[in-house]
């Protein structure tokens, strides 16, 4: 019987067994970025360590950006501090920097792929619970809270307690309209938000072997929305394809030596999992959600649920989610009015997920009275967006046209909802409060449902504009 | 720079810690509720407590536990499913540690935030429904009462009255014994590290 990826790669990279019974883990790609590492530089000061691997070690500054006007010092006094505590502490340790005028500043997310850093076979590790999001190309990639950033700083290793690995095995093909947002809410949905808790997620099937790389993150992106801590998909030729050619990627016989070496990591095909769970992608809708955890969701075409419809255990969250979206039970899901409409964050703000939602705007305007926001995920994706012509079309509707950074995802910059807003958004998180306002509303959905629903001012399914 | 070995063990053990309870009840309460984002514009942790749960306590009626003076001073804090979901950011249990709470007990807890509160050496217990049930009443009833958690046990006592409250062995045996600081451990392998480096093709760069 052979090995599936997630036991090759954990294989690879054990150190040791640790006296708890946990395993020493190198760590192949540590990503770093100013929220959660100042507090773990500052543990290394204390006692006196250094960075083992600086030459594996990358930082940007991402959460804090304001991405109206890219100047410092930042009007923030408090965000100015965070910026020049990772310059000083990239700068001490030898750590690789990408500032925020630099032509890969982004998203971390969205620019490890973009320079090739993120590969295939390796183990990744940020203090960011989004990356799995780079488990897309075939790796072990887990987000990490700041002591383990300390860790890793100084040992380029974890402690670490082995998971169990579900197969998710997504037959048929996805309908015009449905895009890898829509597959992932709609697995959150059907698993839970905690159904992931003690398991790798490894995505597979007919639907994730059509996919891009672009849409495989987005999938993996949220695998932390369903409680499991990294989710990945076997590296194929899609992943070799846009490799190949990136700055941090090698070339010539080294990349064919690399493309050998990220083939024989892939699971084989008899290989055993803990568990599995097969979905029709055909059957999947877009999807919305209606609550406050990214599993409380509803295809566009039903109806607001009942606490009465779900089992016992879980109606007090249902109540509590409808108390605080102001929503009926029974309402369609279509028609909620939107205040607010914002692409971007590290879910879906790739240069295919500003095509989809440049395409349903077409000629479109936005509806009067919505705020709507387009924030790239990089400066590289922007670039590529104006030589499209993209910004032109977002800006004629009536969209703003951002800088890149996490914007309106998690409020942490001056891109925040007001008071009782609601937010058509193709972020990861609808919790309360996380787009800023402590009374703030989201709906997550797919870029293009987004786009959809500032020309609308309310949710709208999407199918029959892209006719 | 130089390397020095850092602290393997801390002096202090987690076995039994005694403490009155606070109840925050919910499922899956997040990261972001606990801390909202724009507390982490910050380079240290330091303050931190004075915000833990800062937007719920502003818009809760009856007040938030957090606010209630009978649970001013608790220490353990009792939560239902799915606890501490959602980002990575240690700055949630940060929060609640500088806010007084030296252990929780939930019905279960999100996996990242269970790591990061035993890398802090705060222990994460889990208890049936019916348990953190009895556990919630209990102190609502009367919230001067002692709650005795017991970690080596996996009990918490209340009024006499025991109720299993378990912890996976290896992160418990690393409370028991004070070795929840793993870096000590993870620095002793210099050696090991090098050599597993030295096995994977792209640390060579393929070459």
């Amino acid at each position: 019987m052979s090995q599936t990826l997630f036991e090759k790669v954990w294989n690879d990279h054990a150190v040791r067994e640790l006296p708890s019974g946990q395993t020493q883990l190198f760590v192949g790609l540590h990503l770093v970025h100013e929220v959660t590492s100042p507090q773990a530089f500052q543990m290394l000061r204390d006692r006196g360590l250094d960075v083992m691997y600086p030459e594996r070690t990358f930082a940007t500054v991402d959460h804090i950006i304001p991405t109206d006007q890219l100047q410092r010092p930042l009007r923030d006094d408090l965000a100015e501090e965070m910026i020049v505590a990772i310059e000083r502490n990239t700068g001490d340790f030898g750590i690789s920097y990408f500032d925020m005028n630099a032509d890969y500043q982004g998203i971390v997310h969205v620019i490890g792929p973009e320079l090739g850093l993120t590969q295939p076979g390796m183990t990744i590790a940020c203090g960011d619970s989004h990356t799995s999001t780079h488990g897309a190309f075939g790796n072990i990639a887990f987000g990490i809270g700041t002591s383990q950033v300390r860790d890793v700083l100084a040992t380029q290793c974890l402690a670490m307690s082995k998971p169990r690995v579900r197969r998710i095995d997504v037959r048929g093909a996805l309908a015009q309209g449905v895009y890898a947002k829509d597959l992932t809410l709609f697995i959150i949905r059907r698993l839970g938000v905690k159904g992931g808790v003690g398991y790798a997620y490894e995505y597979g099937g007919e639907v994730l072997d059509r996919m891009n790389m672009e849409e495989r993150m987005s999938v993996c992106n949220m695998s932390i929305e369903g409680g499991a801590r990294c989710g990945y998909v076997n590296p194929d030729q899609t992943t070799f394809d846009y490799l190949r050619g990136r700055p941090k990627v090698p070339s010539g016989p080294e990349f064919d030596r690399a493309m050998d070496w990220w083939k024989s990591k892939a699971s084989g095909a008899d290989a055993e999992y803990d568990d599995v769970v097969d979905i029709d992608g055909s059957g999947i809708a877009p999807t919305v959600t209606w609550g406050i955890n990214p599993g409380q969701s509803a295809a566009v075409d039903e109806h607001i649920p009942a606490p009465a419809d779900f089992p016992e255990s879980e109606r007090s969250g249902v109540e509590e989610a409808l108390e605080y979206m102001d929503l009926t039970s029974g309402r369609p899901i279509a028609g909620i009015p939107i205040d607010v409409a914002f692409v971007g964050s590290c879910t879906n703000s790739r240069i295919s997920d500003l095509r989809e939602a440049a395409r349903v705007i077409g000629g479109r305007k936005v509806k009067d009275g919505v705020k709507a926001l387009v924030v790239p995920g990089s400066r590289a994706v922007r670039t590529q967006a104006e030589e499209e012509g993209l910004h032109e079309l977002f800006l004629e509707a009536g969209f703003e046209w951002r800088q890149a950074g996490c914007s309106m995802c998690l409020a942490m910059n001056p891109d925040k909802l007001v008071g009782r807003e609601v937010c058509a958004s193709s972020s990861n998180r609808n919790f309360k409060g996380r787009q800023g306002s402590p009374t703030g509303r989201t709906l997550l959905m797919s870029p293009a449902m987004v786009a959809a629903a500032a020309v609308a001012g309310e949710v709208t399914d999407v199918r029959p504009l892209l006719n | 720079m130089t390397h020095t070995a850092a602290q393997a063990t801390d002096s202090n053990t987690r076995v039994k810690i005694n403490g009155r309870g606070v109840p925050v009840r919910g499922q899956d309460i997040d990261t972001d509720r606990i801390i909202p984002a724009r507390y982490l514009r910050t380079v240290t942790f330091d303050g931190l407590g004075d915000h833990a749960f800062e937007d719920d306590r502003q818009s809760a009626d009856p007040p938030h536990p957090f606010d209630d003076p009978r649970f001013s001073g608790a220490r353990v804090l009792i939560a239902n499913r799915n606890f501490g979901c959602g980002s990575s950011r240690e700055h949630a249990p940060q929060a609640l540690m500088r806010w007084g709470i030296a252990v929780f007990v939930a019905e279960s807890f999100a996996e990242i935030f269970f790591g990061n509160c035993v890398a802090m050496g705060l222990p994460c217990l889990t208890a049936s429904a019916e348990g953190v049930s009895e556990l919630m009443a209990a102190v609502e009833e009367d919230p001067s009462r002692e709650l005795a958690v017991d970690i080596a046990a996996q009990t918490i006592t209340v009024d006499g009255r025991s109720i299993e409250a378990t912890m996976p062995s290896g992160p418990r045996e690393q409370l028991i014994k004070g070795e929840w600081d793993a870096l000590g451990q993870l620095l002793a392998a210099r050696d090991e590290i090098a050599a597993r480096a030295g096995k994977l093709p792209y640390v060579r760069g393929f070459r």
